[in-house]
């Protein structure tokens, strides 16, 4: 069997200045969006579930960094970072939360259920650990039809022990599909620890039994996660089959927006925002470099405020749906020869 | 003492089979456990073992002999110590003698098997051209006709399941699609249900057509999440822009003596979700252009088969493309005092009560649902507006059921037509028992629709 390791050091990946302020845009987005959101929710303008992405957004800007055309991405509720990172319209997102007409499922999905055939995202997915076996399925798709299209299909260290993710890892792995599972370990599953809910926490593991090869990655770090990633996708890609990639990562927020996160300690969160930031990191990382100057950075936070800003009122002034938005969608027409 | 060898059951519902060939002959010494013959039921060949040492005195029923049925006596062996040559053999009664033995028993357990279709007063589809002429198949080649045929005009189409390849389906529905597709799109999977019916529909989401095969409906319980929440309500979710154009077919409802977790009729569990269409078709004609309606249609499909009728044969039209709309059920029989209303198997009760009643002077109407959903109300209406009475008949549980929905569409929408309240006929409110006579009293049959009938035409 082959090696199933954490991986070792910095990345090996070399990345561009264009490519690294990108990144710091992209995560700078997510990051800016999610905390609107969160703002929204409190002011009533979105209701429901809300599960925020904030602390986590490297892991989406870095896997998608290893994408070509065609290829796809499915994940679970805790969705709006991918949805962005996917190059989907914040103003659609924005108003799909916000249950508009202008929304990406027109407002019949909600935050858990946004999809977007243009951008081959692919939701959205509010049952734990679905989303696997159907990211399998668009794998199974791509290898049917011949292309070298990959999917990865994300998931949280809680999904990670449903059975269905292990029915999908096996049949992956018989039939070597391209899909590359990327498990968002934030730590807690809920309220649940990942200690308390699983006999074996390293989670790059966990395809051992199905001949996958499983990878510990900082999932705080976008370079790390962009490295990782290029291994893994070139894998699949290949027609190697499967890879895991275990992202380490922490989400600042709680489980949805009525979670009073009792199960941690604030300094834990602090001591992570303080140390492990992601954006922060890659802030540091672009100043040293001399990448970029506090002012350009500046620049870039006020651009990117600016258009979150126009989500939010896209999100306000786009009426609700139409009534009769109730019965459309429910069955396609047949077509008839 | 000489010992009878018996025509064996292979399956649970196996009743007759063909004697494909003795691999002993007479003379010969037999152990326990020697393979002695070979014989082909609809399903498969099988090979059949001594149970008894002793030498095989006579063979009574030649090989070759078809419709063999089960318990004929095909052999008899002469035990340890005793003179093969001096065996009677005039214990064998001919195939047709035991088929009437057969046919006898059943009187007393009308559930158990399929009517013999009362062909005269059976109405075939309008959508078949007059002058069309038909070919006998069974339900089973039907579907597997209308997944071949659907199969070869698009190269999005392919079957997955368990047994569906190299074991040739485990009941034989997907028979010699492999020899013909290859492995690419008839796939084998482990036994998994959950995650190949997600697996199913995530092909679907990516462009192709999966016909997804649960060995019966009563494993797919473990699939009904991806059945339903992801399959059915993604495009409603989506704002319309995902579809996901996937059949998930199988067999449903009562086999035989096989008990609880194995005899259900999911009908009114997956009728009850929008963004389902559900199909449940009774002869093969209907199974095959249902099908292949299923396989086109952009929507996820539920298709319910009956392992009771995949050995049934019934007349096919030979047409090229035979092709019927989802959503339309079927006057299977015209009738002026009651209108019986079925799908599945239960049709076939009903056809027969239908004749039965005729000679009692009741004129019933017998309703083919053939699709639960979208549930053709107006065919129902209309027959209910002319008979004025209606019997629901279901082999599922009758709390909320198929039956429950009709009786209800039939009063909200014919209240005033109505002379008698809908009755309902379906299995007992119990867990489907093992023991024959238990299991015989848990399902509806066709003495329960006469029973009905005659009561809401009280006064008739």
């Amino acid at each position: 069997m082959a090696n199933k390791s954490k991986t070792a050091g910095k990345s090996s990946v070399k990345t561009s200045k264009k490519e690294l302020l990108q990144y710091y845009r992209d995560m700078l987005l997510i990051r800016r969006f999610e905390e609107k959101a969160g703002q929204l929710y409190g002011m009533g303008e979105i209701a429901g579930f809300c599960h925020l992405y904030i602390g986590q957004e490297a892991v989406v800007t870095g896997m998608q960094a290893c994408l070509k055309e065609g290829d796809q991405v499915i994940t679970g509720y805790r969705d709006h970072g991918h949805m962005l990172a996917c190059g989907m319209d914040p103003k659609g997102v924005m108003a799909e939360l916000t249950g508009r007409e202008g929304g990406y499922s027109r407002g019949k999905g909600g935050s858990m259920h946004m999809f977007s055939r243009e951008k081959n995202f692919f939701g959205g997915h509010g049952i734990v650990g679905a989303q696997v076996p159907i990211g399998t399925g668009l794998a199974f798709a791509n290898k049917y039809k011949g292309n070298d299209n990959v999917c990865l299909a994300y998931f949280g260290d809680g999904a990670a022990n449903q059975g269905q993710v292990y029915e999908a890892f096996n049949m992956a792995s018989l039939w070597d599909l391209p899909v590359v599972y990327v498990i968002e370990n934030n730590q807690y599953a809920m309220g649940t620890s990942l200690a308390r809910a699983s006999a074996e926490v390293e989670l790059y593991k966990r395809g051992i039994s199905f001949e996958i090869e499983g990878e510990e990655v900082d999932g705080m770090d976008v370079n790390a996660v962009r490295a990782a990633g290029e291994k893994a996708v070139k894998y699949a890609r290949s027609g190697k089959g499967p890879y895991i990639l275990e992202m380490e990562t922490y989400r600042y927020r709680g489980h949805s927006m009525s979670d009073p996160a009792k199960y941690r300690k604030r300094e834990e969160v602090d001591d992570v925002r303080s140390h492990r930031d992601p954006i922060e990191g890659l802030k540091g990382e672009l100043l040293e470099a001399g990448h970029a100057t506090e002012d350009e950075l500046k620049a870039i936070d006020k651009e990117i405020r600016a258009i979150v800003q126009e989500a939010v009122d896209f999100a306000k002034e786009s009426p609700e749906p139409d009534p009769s938005e109730l019965w459309t969608d429910v069955l396609k027409e047949v077509e008839t020869a | 003492m000489s010992v009878d060898i018996l025509m064996p059951a292979l399956s649970p519902t196996m009743e007759e089979g063909t004697l494909a060939k003795w691999l002993k002959s007479e003379g010969d010494a037999i152990a326990s456990g020697d393979v002695i013959a070979e014989i082909e039921t609809d399903k498969a060949t099988m090979e059949v073992e001594a149970v008894d040492e002793g030498v095989l005195a006579k063979i009574l029923v030649p090989e070759g002999t078809e419709n063999v049925q089960v318990n004929a006596v095909i052999a008899v062996l002469a035990e340890d110590g005793e003179d093969a040559s001096s065996v009677e053999a005039g214990a064998a009664p001919e195939p047709e003698a035991a088929a009437s033995e057969d046919t006898a028993e059943e009187d007393d357990a009308p559930d158990v098997e399929v009517a013999s279709q009362p062909e005269a007063a059976v109405l075939t589809d309008p959508a078949i051209p007059e002058g069309t002429s038909f070919t006998e198949t069974t339900i089973r080649d039907a579907l597997r006709d209308a997944m071949a045929e659907e199969m070869r005009a698009d190269d999005r189409v392919f079957v997955m399941g368990e047994e569906v390849a190299e074991y040739q389906g485990a009941y034989k529905v997907t028979r010699e699609l492999l020899q013909e597709f290859g492995a690419r799109r008839v796939v084998d999977t482990p036994i998994t249900e959950h995650g190949f019916a997600g697996l199913g529909v995530g092909a679907a989401f990516g462009g192709l057509r999966p016909i997804v095969e649960f060995m019966t409906f009563n494993f797919a319980m473990q699939a009904i999440d991806q059945v339903i929440n992801s399959a059915a309500k993604t495009l409603y979710m989506s704002g319309g822009q995902m579809g996901c154009p996937i059949v998930f077919r199988g067999p449903n409802g009562a086999a035989s003596r096989v008990a609880a977790q194995h005899s259900q009729d999911y009908a009114a569990w997956y009728g009850h979700v929008p963004g389902l269409k559900v199909v449940a078709p009774y002869d093969a004609a209907d199974a095959k252009a249902l099908l292949k309606a299923a396989i086109r249609d952009p929507n996820p499909v539920v298709f319910l088969e009956h392992e009771l009728l995949y050995g049934e044969s019934f007349p096919v039209p030979d047409l090229d493309d035979y092709v019927l709309p989802i959503g339309k059920a079927a006057v299977k029989r015209e009738g002026s005092d009651v209108t019986l209303v079925a799908h599945s198997r239960m049709v076939g009760f009903a056809l027969e009560a239908a004749e039965q009643l005729a000679g009692e002077g009741i004129s019933a109407e017998v309703i083919d649902l053939r699709t639960i959903r979208p549930l053709d109300t107006a065919t129902v209406i209309e027959s209910v507006q002319k008979t004025n009475r209606v019997v629901c008949c279901e082999e599922g549980w009758g709390r909320f059921g198929v039956g429950a929905e009709v009786a209800a569409v039939v009063t909200q929408d014919a209240f005033d037509y109505l002379d008698a309240p809908p009755a309902r006929v379906h299995q007992k409110d119990v867990p489907l028992p093992y023991a024959a006579n238990l299991e015989a009293l848990s399902l509806p049959g066709t003495e329960d629709i006469i029973e009905a009938a005659k009561a809401v035409c009280v006064g008739l």
